[in-house]
């Protein structure tokens, strides 16, 4: 169907809001994309970016508010499938190809009316043209697999899919950090790209943390913070340093600048150096803070640390470090188990005589950690998902926290956990940091990062920058998250 | 472009090594290279081959089939029975077999079971039908099924041109069709496929129906060449098929299959047992050095991987 | 009485229970001691088996030790034969069939590791070369096991039949270690979330390498007590336990995607299923139906368990 009235937005999203758990992701936004736009997408983590794309794309509801193709109202049928019928196409973060297909029969997949005899000829001619037109003298070999691409040839072929046509016209392309993976000349292509797209009356939202980008090739830039879009302007009105600003909080200074400790001559409990010019280490009794946006190597890090630590194949009772996960799903709730057992796993070499748990010993630690942490539970054998998500993250930190560790390492532990359980835990932090334990502790909350000794900001997997005492503040954050690169 | 893409360089192994049984076969045996010595030495392949393929569809989609081997001996049950005595009955319940094998994909899919463990559990339900309907070994192959697997084709002997006539179909409807990508694609990434429009029960429920139609030919061949059959006629046929998908290039996961490489696979086990035996090993040996081929083939196979790892990350 | 009633093995009892009653009533009570005793004697095997086999599925989805049959084979022949029937050496074939069990479950997980295959073909490929190496050794000789061998391994005490006594002590111990044990946890963590698990510190490659060994050595123990049972090893006499462990496994309630685990069900699941076949048996059912029943009754299992996950 065509559009109805020439200038109706390609697509709109009025007053959405959406929580998960205790945690607003979207607290009532407004967004809209009209035909032959580009709109850059800008904000810290946890600003509700990714969840406002993933109700553009289909991929989640709204709690409450409206989404509208072409100025209809299409909020109860809105779904992938509808999102596509209607021309539009992502290119996620996460590769979304099938590795053992070649360029040509993953454009097939994305492409359910190429079919029947010679269907490899047009799908072949389709993605070529594509690629050649997006990124000119690419050298990609379309009937290579996937598998045997590198990165950046991946993300091409993705972009390239994402745009390409045949039997619907593409109208709406979300680029989710297009170029992550891609070096200056292709980024360059891209874009370039992108403007001819919108010339020719397509319209794209892009993300990127590299705000050069941004600022050349949106018309208009949205920025979010806290669930909210706290600016939408004209990216002719902004600059690097007003971006920043103004995906930073209004205020909220620290209430008192920690002074910078003096660390010469003290050993530190763990050390990486890297190939480039930071080295990452940390001292006893200090909390350091690990910054910059989601996903940039931060947990990389953290794991590899813990990692290198051994263990393997025969537990270590005094093992240097512990661990915190993050994302409880994946890395650290054990379904099955009791909170009890949950909470008393890292711990239980201590626990254990002959190779039997002490169950009695046992029961006392999970006790003592229950108080002192303030788990909510009545009893501590009842299944761990019976918790609400603080509660079960709680669990993991008495998991990490009950064991003599002299170092505890952090994957952004406090992602979806309530603000009250949240002041419980820093609380607790600071008095195990007094008694000499140090924390190595990834957020993606700014608020978290400046309660530090002091932080270090990664980007494109390194770090790239460290701020001590006094200079640990947002905006110094920020900068640094950020890329000035300009495309 | 180079020539050697890194599909044509995992064909490459199993390719060689065929050559490579093939020339120690004929060398320790030089009467073997006739079309006599061929027909023989490939006596068994034709229905080997289509197992393969079978098990080769399956773990496409990121599946094993445990069952097999007795599916196999069931079919060729039906076939040395019903089928000769009333064909329509015999087709009736061989496509039955077909259908069932496309129910067991959709209850795989839509329950989450762990395919191997469904596939056990069918593997005694094809068993304890197979006995039923011959307790004791015995039936007759039915006349055009005989004379179709022990025909005479000039020049090459039946069995290879019967592989390559496999070996093709299988390629066309895999590699080449454009429902083939599709399937391939869920053993890649199920995700991006279901994300695409397409309906992954569906895919897998194909999936497994080819499966149980190469598997059917399997064992109609295996009775036109034994001429009768019995319930544990093909039990090794599970095993065999894993490791001719393996030696074949295939991996468990990923959608990553060759069906050219899994025919190569197959022949290359046909040749083994009598290569082995042509070395004077000992028959006692026989199996384990097959699982030893198969370790071997693992290891190149491992090398080959972190090749293509390091050439990834340039 | 709740409580039991929610536990995931009660049912295997329940079922054995029933099976066993309609047999019973079929013969008229005549062979009700007969019947018991015979279903011990069975079942203890496949619970010997069956527990290895638990350790190892509960490690996680893709985890399965296809050489059992082998190992007990080969256990059993070698043993049998370096006790040449005398009396004299019996310590030294329990030694032999506990060597061979070590050394094919460290060879079980060599491969998986340092190859990065999949259990399932790695406990396959080297199923064929002890398989291979029972037929060599063995020579198709049937050497008989010690006089005092088979008379303990046919022989009850107090009405209980002595394999049974034997698997009981095993399960005892397989019991203290799943439930009380360091090691039990571990397997449990792995089973559920390796990545948690090993970012919780638990070994996980030691944990795993004990696992396959374990339940290699249970295999060669059972084997070596199938032999001495039935008078002899034959090439053959492992084959069936290769689908019985893993049927008694997920029949008596353990998940089939890890990470949970129980002892009793085992036993409820080896009875239930030699109890079915006798019941058929009674009934003059052929092998073929017998068969078919254990198909259908796993299959039911596995999609019933498939409701809702495992508590």
């Amino acid at each position: 169907m065509e559009a109805t009235a020439p200038l109706a937005d390609v697509l709109a999203v009025n007053g959405a809001e959406k929580s998960f758990g205790a945690v607003r992701a979207l607290a009532g936004v407004d967004f809209f994309v009209r035909p032959g736009e580009c709109v850059g997408l800008v904000g810290h983590n946890g600003a509700g970016k990714s969840t406002l794309v993933n109700i553009i794309t289909g991929g989640a509801r709204p709690d409450a508010g409206k989404v509208l193709v072409d100025g209809r109202d299409e909020t109860a049928s809105y779904g992938i499938a509808t999102a596509r019928a209607n021309g539009l196409r992502c290119v996620f973060q996460e590769l979304s190809l099938c590795p053992n297909l070649t360029v040509t029969e993953n454009a097939r997949i994305t492409h359910r009316s190429i079919s029947g005899f010679g269907w490899r000829v047009r799908a072949e001619a389709l993605i070529r043209q594509k690629l050649d037109e997006v990124f000119p003298g690419h050298g990609i070999d379309s009937r290579a697999m996937i598998a045997t691409l590198s990165i950046a040839e991946r993300q091409m072929v993705e972009i390239a899919t994402a745009f390409s046509e045949s039997d619907r016209k593409v109208r709406l392309v979300v680029l989710d950090e297009p170029t992550s993976s891609l070096d200056a000349s292709l980024a360059r292509q891209l874009l370039a790209y992108v403007r001819k797209f919108v010339a020719s009356g397509g319209s794209v939202v892009i993300i990127s943390h590299i705000l050069g980008e941004i600022l050349s090739t949106a018309d208009r830039v949205v920025v979010m913070k806290d669930g909210r879009v706290v600016a939408d302007r004209s990216a002719a009105d902004f600059t690097v340093d007003s971006l920043v600003a103004a995906m930073g909080s209004v205020v909220r200074a620290r209430d008192a600048a920690l002074a910078a400790h003096d660390y010469t001559g003290v050993r530190p409990v763990l050390k990486r150096s890297s190939q480039g010019a930071i080295d990452f280490v940390a001292y006893p009794g200090e909390i350091v803070g690990l910054a910059g946006l989601g996903g940039h190597g931060q947990t990389d890090m953290l794991v590899s640390l813990y990692l290198a630590e051994g263990g393997d194949w025969i537990s270590r009772k005094d093992g240097k470090v512990a661990f915190v996960a993050g994302d409880r799903h994946v890395d650290g709730n054990l379904p099955l188990w009791s909170i009890l057992k949950n909470l008393t796993l890292t711990v239980l070499p201590d626990l254990t005589r002959m190779g039997l748990v002490h169950t009695g010993e046992e029961a006392n630690v999970a006790k003592k950690w229950r108080d002192r942490i303030e788990v909510r539970t009545q009893n501590l054998d009842n299944p761990i998902l019976s918790l609400s998500g603080g509660n079960q993250q709680k669990v993991l930190f008495a998991r990490a926290l009950a064991t003599r560790a002299p170092v505890v390492l952090m994957d952004d532990p406090m992602r979806g956990v309530d603000i009250g359980t949240k002041q419980e835990v820093y609380a607790i932090l600071r008095s195990e940091a007094a008694k000499g334990r140090t924390f190595v502790w990834y957020s993606t909350e700014m608020e978290e990062v400046c309660q530090c000794d002091r932080v270090y900001v990664f980007r494109e997997g390194t770090i790239v920058a460290e701020l001590r005492g006094a200079d640990t503040t947002e905006e110094n954050i920020l900068s640094a998250s950020f890329s000035e690169r300009a495309a | 472009m180079s020539f050697l893409t890194a599909e044509r360089l995992r064909l490459l192994v199993p390719v060689l090594s065929l050559a490579l049984l093939l020339g120690a076969v004929f060398y320790l045996q030089p009467r073997t290279m006739s079309y006599t010595g061929l027909n023989l030495l490939f006596n068994l392949a034709v229905p080997i081959t289509l197992a393969t393929i079978a098990q080769m569809l399956i773990m496409m989609v990121n599946d094993l089939d445990l069952s097999m081997g007795t599916f196999v001996s069931f079919v060729a049950c039906v076939t040395a029975t019903f089928l000769q005595s009333d064909p329509i009955i015999g087709f009736l319940i061989l496509a039955g077999c077909i259908a069932a094998y496309a129910a067991l994909g959709v209850i795989i899919h839509l329950r989450n079971l762990p395919s191997i463990v469904v596939t056990l559990g069918m593997s005694f339900v094809w068993g304890g039908l197979a006995v039923l309907l011959l307790p004791t070994p015995g039936g007759t192959a039915p006349d055009w099924i005989r004379w179709l697997m022990t025909s005479k084709p000039p020049l090459v002997p039946m069995a290879i041109v019967a592989s390559v006539l496999i070996a093709v179909v299988a390629h066309f409807v895999v590699m080449r069709s454009a429902i083939g990508v599709v399937l391939r694609g869920v053993g890649g990434n199920e995700r991006s496929v279901q994300r695409a429009g397409w309906s992954v029960v569906r895919a897998r429920a194909l999936a497994y129906a080819l499966a149980g139609l190469f598997a059917v030919l399997a064992g109609m061949t295996l009775v036109g060449l034994t001429t009768s059959a019995d319930a544990n006629i093909a039990l090794r046929y599970t095993l065999l098929s894993i490791a001719g998908v393996i030696l074949g290039g295939g991996e468990f996961v990923g959608g990553r299959v060759s069906p050219i490489g899994a025919v190569v696979g197959a022949l290359t086990l046909t040749l083994a047992a009598a290569f082995l035996s042509f070395l004077r090993i000992s028959p006692d040996w026989q199996i384990g050095a097959q699982g030893a081929i198969l370790i071997v083939v693992l290891a190149l196979r491992l090398a080959l991987n972190r090749r293509e790892a390091r050439g990834t990350r340039k | 009485m709740r409580a039991i009633l929610a536990k995931p093995w009660v049912w295997s009892f329940f079922a054995a229970g029933g099976v066993w009653l309609v047999t019973i009533m079929f013969t008229g009570g005549a062979s009700t001691l007969g019947l018991s005793q015979a279903a011990l004697t069975f079942a203890a095997f496949s619970i010997i088996v069956g527990l290895g086999q638990m350790f190892v599925i509960t490690l996680g989805p893709g985890n399965v030790d296809l050489s059992i049959p082998a190992t007990m084979t080969l256990a059993g022949t070698a043993a049998l034969k370096v006790m040449d029937t005398s009396d004299g050496m019996v310590l030294a074939g329990i030694a032999v069939a506990l060597a061979v069990g070590i050394t094919i479950g460290v060879f079980n997980y060599a491969l998986i590791k340092l190859l990065r295959i999949p259990p399932i073909i790695a406990t396959l490929s080297s199923s064929f070369i002890v398989q291979s190496a029972a037929i060599w050794y063995n020579r198709g000789i049937r050497i008989k096991p010690p006089d005092v061998l088979s008379q303990f391994a046919t022989a009850s005490t107090f009405g209980v039949p002595n394999v049974a006594i034997v698997a009981l002590v095993i399960s005892a111990l397989a019991w203290v270690i799943l439930e009380k044990g360091i090691y039990g946890r571990w397997v449990s963590a792995i089973g559920q979330n390796m990545r948690a698990a090993r970012l919780a510190g638990v070994p996980v490659d030691g944990t795993r390498f004990a696992t396959y060994v374990l339940c290699a050595v249970l295999a060669a123990l059972a084997g070596f007590l199938l032999s001495c049972f039935s008078g002899g090893a034959a090439l053959n006499m492992g084959a069936e336990y290769l689908l019985t462990s893993i049927a008694v496994v997920v029949i008596g309630g353990t998940a089939v995607a890890g990470g949970f685990a129980n002892v009793p069900g085992i036993w409820g699941a080896s009875l239930f299923l030699f109890l079915v076949v006798s019941m058929l048996n009674t009934y003059g059912a052929s092998a073929g139906v017998r068969m078919l029943f254990t198909g259908v009754i796993i299959i039911g299992v596995v999609v019933a368990a498939s409701r809702k996950p495992a508590a």
